[in-house]
């Protein structure tokens, strides 16, 4: 069919320009609709925002916005608790994905082997992922309770590795604790369904042919699953990175919002504050962008290593 | 000799076990936990050591819960916004899929790629300018809202799945319809959409979780008590009371009910949904 529309003859121009105007109109009723919506809720926010960063937004009257230049993003570069909040955030990521790639990649080579039940493992393993944030984050909350909390009881009473109850929610540092954890926790379904399909990818005959040859399961993994596994480990690492510098709800509410201190935000938490309790939609906007920015340069490093495996 | 290798064999198999049953354990007990919260009086909400199995079982905890606060509108409110939004998002990426799949068009593949951005855009990032279009659309404190903004997340990433699965139709199907004189919007309809099911329900599914879960623009849109989605009306409940955990967590189980509903039903197209395209719940 896309014979018609080669035909480029130079006497055919005229007609091929009025055929290609009249494909544009009948693909017209398919794009439309969904245009405009992306357009109108998506792509136009998108370039809206850019716009905004650059002035000190005038949320009461757009029209009597200063335009500050660069200066939001200067201030948010200067910021302390800006700062504070992008090196919780990398920290977030840099425990939350490695964490949830071993767990993961650890439960998929298990689940691998011809094992009965394999379904209901999987489906129980994939409760976490599909829980709203907002419930496993109250749930994390409740169980790090200092005082008759789950997990000093089990620390303190059961395991006898504190000696008395820690407070982790009223600490900066320790508040990260529950906020890690739940990200490894509600993460590694995903990462383990990802990774299973990945293994049995793996054609079961080059790892019987080591094994007899003598390879040893660590041996094997490490040569041969490992190896032709890397694809997979690339784009779980890239998806679960963009999602770590984008964590947002368990902090928030663990946190109630930075506290104490505005030492425990995260860059959206932070943008959060500044936009919608400060109104300082210009210096929120820089900040997102700044994230976002972080966030496209490593989509592109994923399309790179993923391109030569994946048509898009 | 032999006998040991099979030995070996079912030691190994039991240490999986032993694994699997502890990761289960892992993810259970929170869950657990958490039922057996919802069910415990107040007076025992801190009690030592904590118990997982209730010494007193009320279902005060939903009664009040549901009576008081107003989470069966919650529950609705969520409920429509998730239906319109898998509705509409269906719709949507079916017909841009069609056409990127099948029709020719001048600048298509630009177009596909301006479509595609959406999937590598941090969702809050949004939230900034999303508001004041909302704004200025009247949108805000409206379901509609809702509705509208999670569409517009989804349908660049459901498009590109729709695609996937259109153009791994027969193209002679629909060319037979062709020559008998068919539209394209028939054949759409009549014959790529039935035969394209799975990927329907793979994008009805990640629709409809995506938005029951969606809290961080609800939680900007929406002010008004009447007009909040299941997430909102949790958090927000359990700051307003902060030590009701029972109350907080019977909420919880009657917002995850639909959830498991979901899963179980359509676990296969699931699992086949997570493995192929990488798609995050």
């Amino acid at each position: 069919m896309t014979a018609t529309s080669a035909g480029s003859a130079p006497a055919m121009r005229g007609r091929s320009t009025g055929l290609s105007l009249r494909r544009l109109g009948r693909a017209a009723l398919f794009l439309i609709p969904g245009l405009a919506v992306y357009g109108t809720f998506l792509l136009g926010p998108m370039v809206y925002s850019a716009r905004i960063s650059f002035y000190d937004w005038n949320i009461v009257d757009p029209t009597r916005s200063e335009p500050v230049g660069l200066g939001n993003y200067a201030r948010a570069i200067a910021d302390p608790v800006f700062r504070r909040a992008v090196v919780n955030t990398l920290v977030y990521t840099l425990v939350t994905v490695p964490g949830q790639i071993v767990v993961g990649v650890a439960m998929a080579l298990l689940l691998n082997q011809a094992i009965r039940g394999r379904a209901f493992f999987r489906v129980l393993y994939y409760l976490p992922v599909i829980t709203p944030w907002v419930i496993v984050t109250l749930l994390f909350e409740y169980m790090f309770v200092g005082q008759g909390g789950l997990v000093n009881w089990l620390l303190r009473d059961v395991l006898g590795v504190i000696q008395q109850n820690v407070l982790w929610l009223a600490d900066p540092i320790l508040t990260f604790v529950p906020i890690h954890l739940l990200g490894i926790w509600k993460g590694v379904g995903w990462t383990a369904i990802i990774a299973l399909a990945g293994l049995q990818a793996i054609p079961q005959d080059l790892l019987d042919v080591a094994s007899v040859d003598g390879a040893t399961p660590v041996a094997r993994f490490r040569h041969i699953t490992l190896p032709l596994l890397r694809p997979v480990l690339v784009f779980l690492v890239v998806v679960l990175v963009i999602g770590g510098l984008n964590a947002y709800i368990s902090n928030l509410l663990i946190t109630d919002g930075g506290n104490p201190l505005d030492r425990t935000h995260f860059v959206l938490t932070l943008m959060y504050e500044a936009t919608f309790t400060r109104l300082d939609f210009g210096y929120g906007a820089a900040i997102s962008y700044l994230l976002a920015a972080f966030v496209f340069m490593v989509s592109v490093v994923q399309i790179r290593l993923l391109r030569r495996r994946v048509e898009l | 000799m032999n006998s040991s290798i099979q030995s070996n064999r079912r030691r190994g198999k039991a240490f999986t076990y032993l694994l699997l049953v502890l990761g289960c354990g892992f993810v259970v007990v929170p869950f657990w936990f958490m039922i057996a919260t919802s069910l415990k009086p107040q007076a025992y909400i801190f009690d030592i050591p904590p118990k997982l199995i209730p010494e007193e079982v009320t279902t005060a905890n939903y009664t009040e819960a549901l009576g008081k606060d107003l989470f069966g509108i919650y529950f609705l409110n969520s409920m429509m916004v998730a239906l319109s939004a898998v509705a509409l998002t269906l719709f949507l990426s079916s017909l841009l899929a069609y056409a990127f799949a099948r029709l020719e068009f001048p600048a298509k593949e630009q177009i596909f790629y301006v479509l595609l951005l959406g999937m590598m855009v941090p969702p809050v990032m949004l939230i900034i300018p999303q508001f004041l279009v909302a704004k200025n659309l009247k949108l805000l404190d409206s379901l509609v809202g809702l509705i509208v903004v999670y569409v517009a997340m989804n349908v660049s990433m459901q498009t590109f799945l729709l695609r996937g699965f259109f153009e791994g139709i027969p193209r002679e199907l629909e060319e037979a319809a062709l020559i008998d004189g068919a539209s394209r919007w028939k054949i759409m309809w009549r014959i790529v959409l039935p035969l394209s099911r799975p990927g329907l329900a793979v994008v009805a599914i990640f629709t409809f979780l995506y938005a029951w879960d969606e809290f961080p623009w609800a939680h900007v849109a929406i002010r008004e008590t009447t007009k909040r989605t299941l997430p909102i009306g949790i958090a927000l409940f359990q700051s307003q009371h902060l030590t009701q955990w029972g109350q907080v967590f019977a909420a919880s189980i009657f917002a995850l009910i639909p959830v498991v509903v979901v899963f179980a039903i359509f676990q296969r197209y699931f699992v086949r949904g997570i493995s192929t395209t990488g798609l995050k719940g």
